[in-house]
């Protein structure tokens, strides 16, 4: 099994004794099921803050934290954690000092991800609410069928680019992809059937790249100040980036958002 | 454009009998009757009229007939009536034709083409007045080997059980979503579920908040490509959850709830905003396949800590048994079957009329598949999709359901006429609307009575057909296809089901 190194993550030496402070769990060959039954009895004996070491591919975790007091944990993953990290999230806050696989976020409620490294495919799926930062780029599929509701606004900032089908279906929260890297978004078929929510893209998209559902205009002082809030919060958490915020801000975006609430109103007979 | 489509009904009204009373014109959301004060007549309009016998029956004079109307194309057996009509509508808008309830075109309905075995001298029938008659099932993963170990008489269970349902008869209420159905008929079967010692489905429409603490422990709560409403309270407010796949009113397409009933109550319980259509997917967008399907089971099962069961619901299709046995393998804990004939809000008709097969064929060809794999006690079936009376529920266990789903049989219990104008959100009898003129008409006392009696009627009549046949336990019949035989049915369709002809 492959090993994650502790100090290869961007902490500071005194977070570092923070973390080590708190309730260690050593991941190494232990299942799923039983990682993430240990988490649910440290949050349930009322630990706030557990460092998870040697995580390989172990799946859902956060996802058996629900209770309905509704107990909170900050959890930190060393290692690679497995599928559907944080699916159903209920509230937690989780930190993965590496890269996440496939379905971060899935159908989250409330709670904050952050990735130092990259995600897969289906990033933020059918997310209600909370936060998703990933310094990175992520895979396909990402931020579809993001919703929001009320008080509820999903948002997820992704440092690199995304691939095909980003925001598809899409009907609420808000994504902001920064190209840092510059490479230019290259994903098609973005936002197909998008009916809410809004997309941000550092630099430029191509009309064919988008789906016909969509559109393209330039930001305004309205979208800036959603930026500054939400790239500020990233560049802030991801000091390995550098002191980038100014320069990111000012560049070029382009806003992303469905033409129609609606867009299956005019499909049927009656 | 001047619609060339004739009005599918006539009304006849006596006007002998007509009091004037305009009480079919207050009935009628689609406008069909208006009062004209000049004449001092009601007036009716055929071409509006959905055929639902709102007015006949609340007619307190019965002075209204609703009846097809007599006007006709050339007969051709070609060209129907139905298919003039349809192209016609399709000329004139450019539009997808849509219709409510299931399928209703002539295919065979093999419940009709099975009979059923009594006893006669060798074995003696069962009197369920006089002897006890066990109907009561669970639901769920039943484990390959039970250790148990007896001490003085006390029998203990070594091995972990995985939690079951248990119903204490073998009907259970169909997925019907609050938002394609009123809160008024959603809160009926949530009632006569718990008196009935069964359980309702959500659907995917989330299950209110206000009903959670009273409702929750005879609730199915589902999960479906649209993610309505699902956060870790839901999932945990239930017993049981449901990852719908298929439906076998549309195998295949998503569904859409057009914005108009996307009220403000229903926004709240699907957490979407108010107007916006809510749109699920065709397939769920993080299942591309068998394992992706397993990591949604196991996600589940983590977000409700492994104390509730696991449905997984498909569509009855071609390779349907195949898939079934992965979606075994994958963890799921019960397997809901929908066939052809299952019902729903709004499908496109062509794909409600055409697509899937008959539930009686499946439920056989499925309970064979896992049994011959040897992983029939890892699942529970739940057949759905046509079911119309007690006889069918019996005919389906025979085939080798543990219990079925019925969702159109309760409709109609609580008023349903099945005139498939669900999607115009405009049901008279306050079932499939959520205008609340239209869904307070809906008493949840008395539909939910309804519904309970229809249970209570059909539990009985059960036990009366299995004590004829000499049973007093409902397990003994699941998959007892000796007790069938088919009348008029082709030798592959014997096959297809696993019974003998009649008089074999």
């Amino acid at each position: 099994m492959a090993r994650a190194v502790l100090f290869e993550s961007s902490l500071k030496a005194d977070q570092i004794d923070e973390k080590i402070n708190a309730v260690l769990i050593d991941a190494t060959d232990v299942e799923t099921k039983e990682l993430n039954g240990r988490l649910r009895d440290l949050m349930l004996s009322g630990e706030k803050k557990v460092n998870i070491i040697n995580v390989c591919g172990q799946r859902f975790i956060g996802t058996r934290l629900y209770t309905p007091e509704r107990l909170k944990m900050e959890i930190d993953i060393f290692g690679t954690p497995g599928n559907d990290l944080a699916a159903f999230l209920n509230g937690h806050k989780i930190t993965v000092h590496g890269n996440a696989q496939d379905g971060v976020g899935n159908t989250m409620d409330s709670g904050e991800i952050f990735v130092e490294g990259r995600a897969g495919d289906v990033l933020g799926f059918s997310m209600r609410g909370g936060e998703i930062y990933v310094r990175d780029n992520c895979g396909y599929r990402t931020a579809l069928h993001m919703k929001e509701y009320e008080d509820k606004r999903p948002v997820l900032v992704v440092g690199g680019s995304a691939q095909d089908f980003l925001g598809e279906y899409m009907a609420g929260g808000i994504a902001i992809l920064l190209d840092l890297q510059g490479q230019t978004h290259k994903a098609n078929f973005i936002g197909t059937g998008m009916h809410g929510g809004v997309i941000y893209l550092r630099g430029s998209v191509m009309p064919s790249q988008v789906g016909e559902q969509v559109d393209i205009s330039p930001i305004n002082d309205d979208d800036r100040s959603v930026l500054d809030r939400y790239v500020s919060r990233f560049v802030e958490r991801f000091p390995e980036i550098g002191n980038r915020l100014e320069e990111i801000l000012n560049s070029q975006f382009v806003k992303l958002t469905p033409k129609s609430k609606r867009p299956y109103s005019n499909l049927y007979a009656y | 454009m001047k619609s060339f489509v004739f009005p599918e009904f006539q009304i006849v009204r006596d006007e002998e009998k007509c009091g004037q009373c305009r009480g079919c014109e207050r009935q009628c959301a689609f406008g069909t009757h208006t009062y004209d004060p000049v004449a001092d007549r009601l007036v009716s309009e055929d071409y509006k009229c959905a055929g639902c016998q709102r007015c006949v029956v609340f007619c307190p004079k019965n002075a209204i007939v609703v009846r097809p109307a007599p006007s006709f194309y050339r007969p051709n057996a070609s060209w129907s009536r139905e298919k003039l009509d349809d192209l016609k509508k399709q000329a004139e808008t450019g539009g997808v034709i849509l219709a409510g309830c299931g399928c209703d075109k002539p295919f065979r309905i093999y419940w009709d083409h099975i009979v059923l075995n009594a006893s006669q001298v060798t074995n003696p029938s069962i009197d369920p007045l006089r002897e006890p008659m066990e109907l009561r099932t669970f639901l769920g993963a039943k484990p390959d080997l039970m250790d148990i170990s007896a001490k003085e008489g006390d029998i203990e269970i070594k091995t972990k059980l995985s939690p079951n349902l248990v119903v204490e008869t073998p009907i259970l209420f169909s997925a019907l979503s609050y938002g394609a159905i009123s809160y008024n008929a959603f809160r009926s079967l949530a009632t006569a579920a718990c008196k009935s010692g069964t359980y309702f489905n959500t659907g995917e429409g989330g299950l209110p908040r206000d009903m959670r603490e009273e409702f929750g422990r005879c609730a199915i709560v589902q999960v479906a490509s649209g993610r309505f409403g699902i956060d870790a309270e839901y999932l945990n407010c239930g017993q049981a959850v449901e990852i719908k796949v298929g439906q076998g009113a549309k195998p295949g397409i998503g569904g859409h709830l057009p914005g108009e009933k996307v009220s403000l109550a229903v926004a709240e319980t699907r957490m979407i905003p108010l107007g916006t259509d809510a749109i699920s997917p065709a397939p769920h967008h993080d299942i591309y396949s068998i394992e992706d399907l397993s990591m949604l089971i196991s996600a589940l099962k983590e977000a409700t800590n492994y104390e509730k069961p696991i449905s997984v619901k498909i569509a009855a299709v071609h390779n349907f048994a195949a898939i079934a046995s992965g979606i075994v393998r994958a963890g799921a804990d019960i397997i809901a079957i929908d066939g052809l004939r299952g019902g729903t809000g709004a499908a496109p008709k062509v794909i409600r009329d055409n697509v899937g097969i008959p539930t009686e064929l499946a439920i056989s060809s499925l309970d064979r598949r896992l049994r011959s794999e040897g992983i029939r006690n890892r699942c529970s079936i739940i057949a759905a999709g046509g079911i119309r009376c007690s006889s069918d529920v019996i005919k389906a266990i025979a085939l080798g359901a543990d219990a079925v789903y019925i969702g159109s049989a309760a409709l109609i219990a609580m008023g349903c006429t099945l005139c498939q104008k669900c999607y115009t959100g405009k049901c008279n009898w306050g079932i499939c609307t959520q205008d609340p003129r239209l869904s307070g008409r809906l008493n949840v006392e008395i539909a939910s009575q309804r519904l309970s009696n229809l249970i209570f009627a059909w539990s009985h009549e059960i036990r009366e057909m299995l004590g004829g046949m000499g049973i007093n336990a409902l397990e003994s019949l699941r998959g007892n296809r000796d007790h069938l035989r088919g009348l008029g049915l082709h030798e592959w369709e014997l096959d297809v089901l696993g019974i003998k002809g009649a008089g074999e």
